[in-house]
């Protein structure tokens, strides 16, 4: 049985975050995630948006770690070679009373270190925002916001993680853990594995996970958040990410825009009591409209081309982030939603400094790479660059997917990082992310990966097993 | 192929076609079906075979070079092309454009369906790829949304599969495909179609499970009380099309938000001169037939520009 000094249970962007920064230390790491691929449980569906780490109480995990994500999630982009665009936010006011509260938000933002914020007017927000409401009478204005995808942000973790030496074993679910004084014994739906340390970054699933470790001290509410997509022709319908002032339980309906340049709106925020309720509602779809436009009027219902639900995993107000003295060598980082996303990086550094105030040895490994392949987006890239791109490997020239321009080139690097499924290829490609949501890409694309992985393409999958695409091969069953 | 043919006949002398496709014939070599050509060979062909006359009439003609498995990614407003093709990345300047990109399906979330978003929801034509061009069957108990040709002829296909074709759901009061659809690719299977009724939710984690039906009023609006389940797999979507005309956008012609057509006074003319459009990308059509008489009159169009300029 192999034995670990440090096992993550939860392959999103906590447990990679982790990964990656536990990688620079002589330790041996095994990441388990339960679904065929990373990145496939909260990671994935989100606003992407990195938050400059306002609107978080001071004095909570929230608050410092949020500040403390944007500075680093700044630096890591460069390492890791992501698109970090830091478009920076706007916290819209439509009255005096609005005002007032700007001001205590920006008094907070500035308390925790929030670089750069200002109170803008409206003749400040007609200049720079020509879309924005007639409404507003000023907003708070935060430069170092920005955003990211999600995804491939995990990706580019895991991606690194695995460079330095972490193990990565999707498919694999935690069916029971049992706690050996040192250490844990942990059963999956493969072989099971040894631990001296847990770090529990389950997501949704991260109070079923401690309470087999023997902690049941916190439960996870999900709180559901449906997100819109409009068309890239509306890509400068706004130039920064506009936020109403927040509830006291979500941040609002904003307007912002994906990594990849559509404008999103939402996310609603309504409890529900299934971890598995992903279903977009019509009166979803009618609050998410109704809000974006207080903020941007012009949105139009025929803008949309795709939407999706997300769940946030709650557990109270903050983040919960500790080791567990009731169960030695557990630690859980658990509750995080958001501003999770932006917080993963000095979350991992915190978890790091919990393992070893804990006893974990970290001494640091004489080599550790810090960057990542650069990988290949045709449309991103320079005429001149594609010309050469081309010339040098014939694949890139061969457009699969015409809506977003992606080549079967870049399909094939983005199975040989580890997309297994459809969805991972959109997730890391785009290709069947754009208008015709797949319509002319999917045959082609079902070939490459079904040829790639050596399996038929009955086996081939959206998203795991139970997700198949097709149900017979005519010339194959005949 | 129609519009290049005709084009060369009108005496056109230097004529490109660009095709991203390794194979001509676009979407036709798909449709396996016949009713192609009554009008325009007064035969009653399949679609290939429709394509294929066309296949083999310009490749005799030296006028015209095909370049295939190509891919327009720029274009200008004086008509200068940037494409990719395996191995590398060419421009040209056309001194006349016709295009002839065709349309696409609508999207469930264009309709704004809601519900989850599981394996097994696939456009009509993406279906009708998988069966006829792939071999491969995408379901066996499907429910179609729309009753588009595309929709109706799919039917009748998975029937012939061996799947069972639950139900056809139609949100207006009629069919929005051809009689002569309705009555031999439905009606002939005694497959149930429910018009004024709407999918109102899909469900399924991974793969489709089921969908919720329910009737709706003149106004669109729901029936409190009508709402009913149908048990399935698969979910067709066939709910109209619109004209693939992102291209020419890019070089500035004017098209119009809702149809997605060139803003024009006159078929096959965009607002930019010199620049064509025919057959589905200008305006979508009911038949093949129409769709090469409108894209010879373009090719025509374009050698009569030619000598103008």
């Amino acid at each position: 049985m192999k034995m670990c000094d440090v096992v993550i249970i939860g392959g999103g962007v906590i447990g990679t975050a982790v990964a990656r920064e536990l990688s620079r230390y002589k330790i041996s790491i095994s990441l388990l995630e339960k679904e065929e691929e990373l990145a496939f449980g909260v990671s994935k569906s989100n606003s992407g948006i990195i938050h400059p780490g306002t609107k978080n109480p001071p004095g909570s995990l929230k608050g410092r770690l949020c500040v403390e994500g944007n500075k680093l999630t700044r630096q890591l982009a460069k390492e890791l070679y992501i698109d970090f665009k830091m478009v920076g936010e706007l916290v819209v006011a439509f009255n005096k009373e609005d005002v007032a509260r700007l001001l205590g938000i920006m008094a907070d933002g500035i308390r925790l270190g929030v670089p750069g914020l200002k109170m803008v007017d409206k003749k400040w927000l007609k200049k720079n925002e020509p879309n924005l409401s007639d409404k507003a009478v000023a907003a708070l204005y935060a430069p170092t916001a920005g955003i990211i995808s999600p995804y491939r942000w995990v990706y580019d973790f895991a991606e690194n993680a695995a460079k330095n030496g972490v193990e990565i074993r999707t498919d694999t679910a935690v069916k029971n853990i049992i706690p050996l004084k040192p250490g844990f014994k942990i059963e999956t739906s493969n072989e099971p594995v040894l631990a001296r340390f847990i770090v529990n970054a389950a997501g949704l699933y991260a109070d079923e996970i401690s309470k087999m470790a023997g902690v049941s001290s916190f439960k996870i509410t999900p709180r559901k958040g449906e997100e819109f997509l409009l068309d890239k022709k509306r890509e400068h319908i706004t130039n920064h990410l506009l936020f109403p002032l927040p509830s006291k339980t979500s941040k609002g309906i904003l307007v912002t825009r994906t990594a990849d340049g559509n404008p999103m709106i939402g996310p609603t925020s309504e409890e529900v009591d299934d971890k598995d309720d992903l279903e977009t509602t019509a009166s979803g779809l009618e609050k998410t409209l109704a809000g974006a436009r207080m903020l941007v009027p012009s949105i139009s219902e025929n803008d949309i081309i795709a939407y999706f639900a997300g769940l946030r995993p709650v557990a109270g107000d903050d983040f919960i982030i500790r080791h567990e003295d009731k169960s030695p060598g557990l630690v859980n980082v658990a509750g995080i939603q958001s501003p999770g996303l932006t917080a993963a990086p000095a979350i991992a550094i915190m978890v790091a400094g919990i393992l070893k105030a804990n006893g974990l040895a970290l001494k640091k490994k004489q080599i550790f790479h810090k960057h990542r392949k650069k990988d290949v987006h045709i449309f991103s890239l320079p005429r001149e660059k594609v010309k050469r791109i081309i010339a040098s490997d014939a694949a890139y020239g061969d457009i699969v997917c015409r809506c977003e321009t992606v080549s079967a080139g870049e399909v094939r690097d983005a199975i040989a990082r580890g997309a297994k499924t459809m969805d991972g290829i959109k997730f890391r490609t785009r290709a069947q992310a754009g208008r015709c949501h797949g319509s002319f890409c999917t045959t082609r694309l079902i070939k490459i990966l079904a040829e790639a992985a050596k399996k038929s393409a009955l086996e081939v999958t959206k998203r795991g097993r139970g997700s198949e695409l097709v149900k017979r091969d005519r010339i194959k069953s005949e | 192929m129609a519009a290049a043919i005709a084009a060369a006949e009108c005496g056109a002398k230097d004529i490109l076609l660009i095709e991203r496709d390794q194979h001509l014939g676009g979407l036709l070599n798909q449709c396996i079906h016949t009713g192609f050509g009554l009008d325009y060979f007064k035969e009653i062909l399949t679609g290939p075979e429709y394509a294929d006359r066309f296949i083999k009439k310009i490749k005799s003609m030296s006028e015209i070079e095909i370049s295939m498995q190509s891919f327009v990614v720029g274009l200008t407003k004086n008509k200068t092309l940037t494409y990719l093709k395996p191995g590398g990345m060419r421009e040209i300047r056309a001194k006349a454009l016709i295009m002839a990109t065709g349309c696409r399906e609508k999207t469930r979330e264009m309709v704004h369906i809601p519900g989850t978003r599981p394996a097994g929801i696939f456009s009509a034509g993406l279906a009708q790829k998988l069966i006829n061009i792939e071999g491969l069957l995408p379901g066996k108990e499907v429910v179609i949304i729309g009753s588009g040709d595309i929709g109706l002829i799919m039917a009748r296909r998975f029937t012939f599969e061996g799947a069972k074709v639950k139900a056809i759901i139609e949100i207006q009061g009629k069919s929005r495909g051809l009689v002569r659809n309705v009555v031999q690719c439905v009606e002939d299977f005694d497959i149930p179609m429910y018009f004024s009724h709407k999918v109102a939710k899909i469900h399924g984690r991974d793969r489709v499970e089921r969908v919720s039906v329910v009737k709706v009023d003149g106004d669109m609006d729901e029936i409190p009380g009508s709402g009913f389940n149908i048990d399935c797999d698969t979910v067709l979507v066939s709910v109209g099309l619109i004209p693939e005309n992102e291209l020419i956008e890019m070089a500035g012609v004017a098209i119009d938000g809702k149809t997605n057509s060139p803003v024009s006074k006159e078929v096959n003319k965009t607002s930019v001169p010199g620049i064509f459009v025919c057959g589905n990308s200008f305006k979508v059509y009911d038949y093949v037939d129409s769709v090469s008489a409108d894209s010879e009159k373009a090719g025509k169009m374009a050698a009569e520009y030619l000598l103008t300029v």
